[in-house]
């Protein structure tokens, strides 16, 4: 049965694709694989990983304590660089955090069946993303306990946020984003959830994996209204993997500055979050695939096609990278040109060489099957790319700024140690959520993997 | 398989659900109420080191408000009376008086009296006494019947959506000018049209801007 595995394929035209599932897999191992990983005994590399992390995540605790305290001037913002790393962070983290949504949205609807593999931790890593994303522009504030003050509450001075401003419609991009992004993942770990359940040993794990999976049985009429509900969730996420990042470039565009001032900025960032969070999915799917012995489940065949994404999306950043300079030209304005010549050769050249190698020069190489099939290749080029996609927001953000209006005003900025060390410790609340899911959730969807077996197929076993 | 969960589990999601909404009904209603600078603040009522009675002076004797607050009209800040305003009169009345003993021990060391300042701004909000009567607000609009009042107390909120009820629609509180100190003023049926005019002769336009008042 296992060559003509492709054949039962949902569509039928791809028979000479590789299958989704390499090894053979049955229902049974299938499951026994995944819920595996989180029944054994904690092996002892996790917790030397999560003593790394939460050391980092501890250390940015840490430091945003004393940030609160002694206020945002231990940063390197000043006149005329008032948004610096802190922004540079948040919309890195907000970009990364796009990828989740589009495969377990765009793709679910178009019928994509390989992105069962990948969904639920690219979604985690969405959750998580998103969470050190709005940490930043909740601490940049500098007096947090006024935080409240971003969210429409009536209060006594009848102050309200400026509806005209895109901060505030970040706050609701953000906020819903995650409100879905959270809803869609735990709805679709439910039925493994109760898997779990089912096979849970200790009382605890009974209670608690019973609790989480609201009695979910598996019956057909659940199966049924599950189904229905993954479908409406999916068609009401699908509009914000384009609106978040969309909201967050008005930030930038809305504002009269130039190099933020350009109306192609809403696609240029939604394709570039596209492009870095399937960069850091990669990152991630590859060290678990590793780590957890994942490769029938997570196969050469899946990363050709995230590269793929990447190579489409790469371009499409590229493009607008060139095109700004064309408008910079087309339009005649003298300080849109200076902007951008400013940014290629001014005094942030080096970022901006950094971004156009990692983002545009980079993702070429999966222009070739040899290298898009190689590990080693697709793990440090999807590095390589997340290091373009952070480079391409601070030559964004800073290089714009640095040279305002008036020459006098003119600076040159530069990060603090604070500002690397909260940067750094980002990554250390990324990685122990992460941990923490991957030691404590089902990795991969194991009941959607079940869907894309030839066993599922009604029409397996027999002849045509 | 045995069943987890008892039968009676099965009601949790129910009564948690209500729960959640009792909780937030009662925590909004909580802040709504206790939170706000009606609760908070109306009241405020100091000792003060000297039993003045506004009442007395104001209201029973008929003292004019500026006779005091000697500043209120040319100054952003209605100035507490200096001890000197008080031995004006104090000199010769009740000259021996036991409670203003305070008050002649301030006028013999020249130390000011320590009065407790009730209607107390934020630092961050610029108030001007001497605009708002030009204006013509008077001085009952923001500190309430002052001459009834035995020992002075905050009988509104100050708060900035208080402020913002007069800087947005300021007619029925304009007075013509030489009503400002009356305690016991009220609009005249015509008042609309007097505020239109005395606005237009005057140029009153409140601001509503943060620079406004946050300058």
């Amino acid at each position: 049965m296992r060559s003509e595995s492709g054949t039962y394929n949902q569509i039928g035209l791809h028979s000479q694709e590789t299958p989704l599932i390499t090894g053979n897999q049955t229902f049974a191992s299938v499951t026994d694989a995944i819920s595996e990983i989180i029944e054994r005994k904690t092996p002892r590399l996790w917790y030397l990983a999560i003593a790394f992390s939460s050391s980092l995540m501890i250390m940015f605790f840490v430091l945003i304590g004393y940030l609160i305290w002694e206020g945002i001037g231990i940063w390197g913002i000043n006149v005329p660089v008032g948004w610096g790393w802190a922004i540079v962070n948040f919309v890195f983290w907000v970009g990364i955090g796009h990828a989740g949504t589009l495969i377990s949205a765009i793709l679910f609807l178009l019928r994509q069946r390989w992105r069962t593999s990948i969904n639920r931790f690219a979604e985690a890593m969405t959750l998580f993303a998103v969470i050190c994303a709005m940490i930043f522009p909740a601490i940049h504030v500098g007096r947090i306990w006024v935080a409240y003050w971003m969210f429409p509450l009536p209060n006594q001075m009848d102050m309200w946020p400026n509806f005209r401003s895109p901060l505030i419609w970040d706050v609701f991009a953000v906020s819903t984003y995650f409100t879905v992004s959270l809803l869609f993942w735990y709805v679709g770990l439910i039925p493994d959830l109760a898997t779990l359940r089912d096979r849970a040993k200790s009382r605890l794990r009974k209670i608690l994996l019973g609790i989480f999976s609201l009695g979910w049985r598996g019956g057909n009429r659940q199966w049924k209204h599950y189904e229905l509900a993954y479908l409406l969730l999916a068609g009401l996420s699908t509009p914000l993997v384009l609106s978040v990042h969309s909201v967050v470039s008005t930030d930038f565009a809305t504002s009269v500055l130039p190099g933020w001032h350009t109306t192609i900025f809403p696609p240029y960032f939604v394709a570039g979050a596209i492009f870095s969070g399937f960069a850091m999915v990669m990152t991630l799917s590859i060290i678990a695939r590793k780590v957890f012995k994942l490769e029938d489940f997570i196969t050469i065949g899946h990363f050709e096609k995230m590269s793929k994404i990447m190579l489409l999306t790469g371009m499409m950043v590229g493009y607008a990278y060139s095109i700004e300079f064309f408008m910079a030209w087309y339009s005649g304005n003298d300080y849109e040109a200076f902007a951008f010549l400013n940014r290629a050769f001014g005094p942030y050249a080096w970022a901006y060489w950094i971004m156009i190698t990692c983002n545009v020069v980079v993702p070429q190489v999966f222009w070739f099957r040899k290298l898009r099939t190689s590990i080693p290749v697709l793990f440090v080029s999807s590095i390589l790319i997340n290091v373009g996609m952070w480079f391409e927001r601070f030559v964004i953000v800073v290089s714009s700024l640095s040279r305002d209006f008036l020459p006098s005003s003119w600076g040159y900025y530069t990060p603090t140690i604070y500002d690397v060390g909260i940067f750094v410790g980002s990554f250390g609340l990324f990685l122990t959520l992460f941990l923490l899911f991957v030691r404590f959730l089902p990795i991969i969807a194991v009941s959607e993997i079940k869907g894309v077996l030839p066993q599922a197929d009604p029409h397996y076993g027999k002849e045509h | 398989m045995a069943q987890i969960f008892p039968e009676w589990t099965n009601k949790i999601p129910s009564y948690a659900l209500l729960a959640i909404i009792l909780i937030i009904a009662t925590m909004t209603g909580f802040f709504w109420y206790y939170g706000s600078p009606k609760y908070t603040d109306v009241g405020y009522r100091p000792i003060q080191p000297v039993p003045y009675s506004h009442k007395l002076h104001a209201g029973d004797l008929g003292i004019d408000c500026r006779y005091c607050h000697i500043s209120v009209e040319v100054s952003p800040v209605a100035n507490v009376p200096p001890t000197q305003i008080c031995m004006n009169c104090h000199k010769i009345i009740l000259p021996q008086s036991e409670k203003l003993l305070p008050v002649r021990e301030s006028w013999a060391t020249g130390l000011p009296m320590k009065w407790v300042r009730v209607h107390n701004l934020p630092d961050y909000v610029y108030f001007d006494h001497s605009m708002h009567l030009y204006a013509g607000v008077g001085c009952a609009s923001c500190h309430g019947n002052v001459a009834e009042m035995e020992v002075v107390m905050q009988v509104e909120p100050l708060s900035m959506s208080w402020c913002l009820k007069c800087h947005r629609n300021p007619d029925q509180y304009l007075r013509p000018a030489n009503q400002v100190t009356n305690m016991k003023w009220v609009p005249s049926p015509d008042q609309m049209e007097f505020a239109n005019r005395v606005r237009a002769e005057k140029g009153i336009n409140p601001p509503v801007d943060c620079s406004g008042c946050h300058r």
